[in-house]
């Protein structure tokens, strides 16, 4: 057992899940399988690094680089591999561009899948029964779940992400933004308005 | 398989309630099972959609209790002993009883950001592509016991072709333990109409990604 594991939780009454983990760890770990300090490591990246800043970063660079823009939309691996400060991402990642005619969402009915890379891990509601079996049948209904309300006559396109094939949004550029520095715009992109569940923050929302 | 885990149109489920400020996980088990299941992919001990047809198994009444993280512990629970990497034993004392079988690759912190990144799922084509964008297309109506990528939703249906992906690995195939067996992959774009009747948002569509063996022309 990594003794490391212990510091975390001190109580001596664990739970049947947490023991059932701890003994999962234990075990391979012992056999060989696993090192407790990779799974540190990887603990500790999607706690501080992997999350949805990065795909901030890429959208802000979509909003004021219209050639950026072209590449992300037609091979967004191969577009986000040429940012530096946006790690590399696998394969078979597709950017969906938001127009005014139509509004993009993103969900995985038979689980979670979700891009990762650039979004960082699912919240819960991403995962959860109510938004995985109404996304593809009343997008709308969820929609004004999230307070979000579209035009009548805006198409709504339901990605369900059933392969490997990973899928972002890149929502529409706030309007009053003009001449801002692509930090400035990252931090106007929610994670909601690349699954397409809300939309970008407005220039007044920040401080 | 015709499982819990397939609920795209299900209706009962209620209203979706996003938590603000969110942590990325809830307990530090969490993190450690994330973790755990992560490394034990690079190691090459399952695949992905093994450990996605473990969670399909999990009767309903159990898929539908268990938090998101909990699925994940009872299904590397699965993994690890159907595939003889741990035994019920070693399960019930906590610790390891046995050696370990070799497994091709570790996760150890100098590859750990290798490690994060995905890996392709692009496979050598055995043929050429059959559709191409802007075909009509009907989803099968087939209903197999094994793990299958095709939603109930969506069998049985006309769609268009809307995107070529390239050829990868067939998810029934691997979770039968029947190697990569590699097929031509699509986005195929279904009008709401088509799947939820003639009540339905007509400005909706609705697309899924499918493998070849899932269509036929029409």
């Amino acid at each position: 057992m990594a003794d490391h594991e212990h510091d975390h939780e001190h109580s001596s009454e664990l739970t049947e899940t947490q023991l059932r983990v701890r003994a999962l760890e234990t075990i391979l770990t012992e056999k060989g399988y696993i090192d407790p300090a990779a799974i540190d490591a990887i603990v500790e990246t999607y706690e501080t690094k992997v999350g949805p800043r990065n795909g901030a970063l890429v959208v802000a660079r979509a909003w004021t680089d219209s050639l950026f823009k072209s590449m992300l939309l037609a091979d967004a691996t191969k577009a986000i591999g040429t940012l530096g400060h946006v790690s590399r991402v696998g394969d078979h990642l597709i950017a969906v561009e938001n127009t005014p005619k139509l509004h993009n969402i993103i969900v995985c009915t038979l689980c979670s899948c979700y891009p990762w890379e650039v979004l960082g891990l699912p919240p819960v509601w991403y995962k959860s029964a109510p938004y995985r079996s109404r996304a593809v049948k009343d997008p709308r209904g969820v929609l004004a779940d999230f307070g979000v309300a579209l035009d009548r006559d805006a198409e709504i396109r339901v990605w369900d992400s059933t392969a490997e094939t990973r899928f972002m949004v890149l929502p529409m550029r706030p309007a009053g933004t003009e001449g801002w520095s692509e930090e400035r715009l990252a931090d106007l992109v929610t994670r909601d308005s690349m699954i397409g569940t809300g939309f970008p923050k407005m220039p007044e929302e920040t401080a | 398989m015709d499982g819990i885990h397939d609920m795209g149109g299900m209706d009962g489920f209620g209203k979706v309630e996003p938590e603000v400020n969110e942590p990325v996980f809830h307990a530090p088990w969490e993190g450690r099972m994330m973790a755990m299941q992560r490394a034990m992919g690079f190691a090459g001990a399952w695949h992905i959609d093994h450990a996605r047809f473990a969670q399909e198994r999990l009767p309903p009444h159990v898929y539908l209790t268990a938090s998101y993280y909990e699925r994940w512990m009872l299904a590397m629970e699965t993994n690890v002993t159907e595939r003889g990497f741990v035994f019920p034993d070693e399960l019930a004392v906590g610790r390891a009883l046995r050696p370990g079988k070799p497994l091709p690759r570790k996760l150890t912190p100098d590859v750990v950001a290798q490690g994060m990144t995905r890996s392709t799922f692009f496979r050598q084509q055995q043929g050429p592509a059959i559709f191409k964008i802007g075909d009509g297309v009907r989803t099968k109506n087939n209903h197999p016991s094994s793990h299958t990528r095709l939603p109930r939703y969506a069998r049985g249906k006309h769609g268009t072709i809307a995107l070529v992906h390239g050829c990868h690995m067939y998810p029934d195939s691997v979770a039968s333990d029947n190697g990569d067996d590699p097929q031509w992959l699509y986005t195929v774009v279904f009008d709401g109409v088509e799947l939820w009747g003639q009540d339905a948002d007509p400005t909706t569509k609705i697309s899924i990604d499918a493998f070849e063996p899932y269509l036929e022309a029409v």
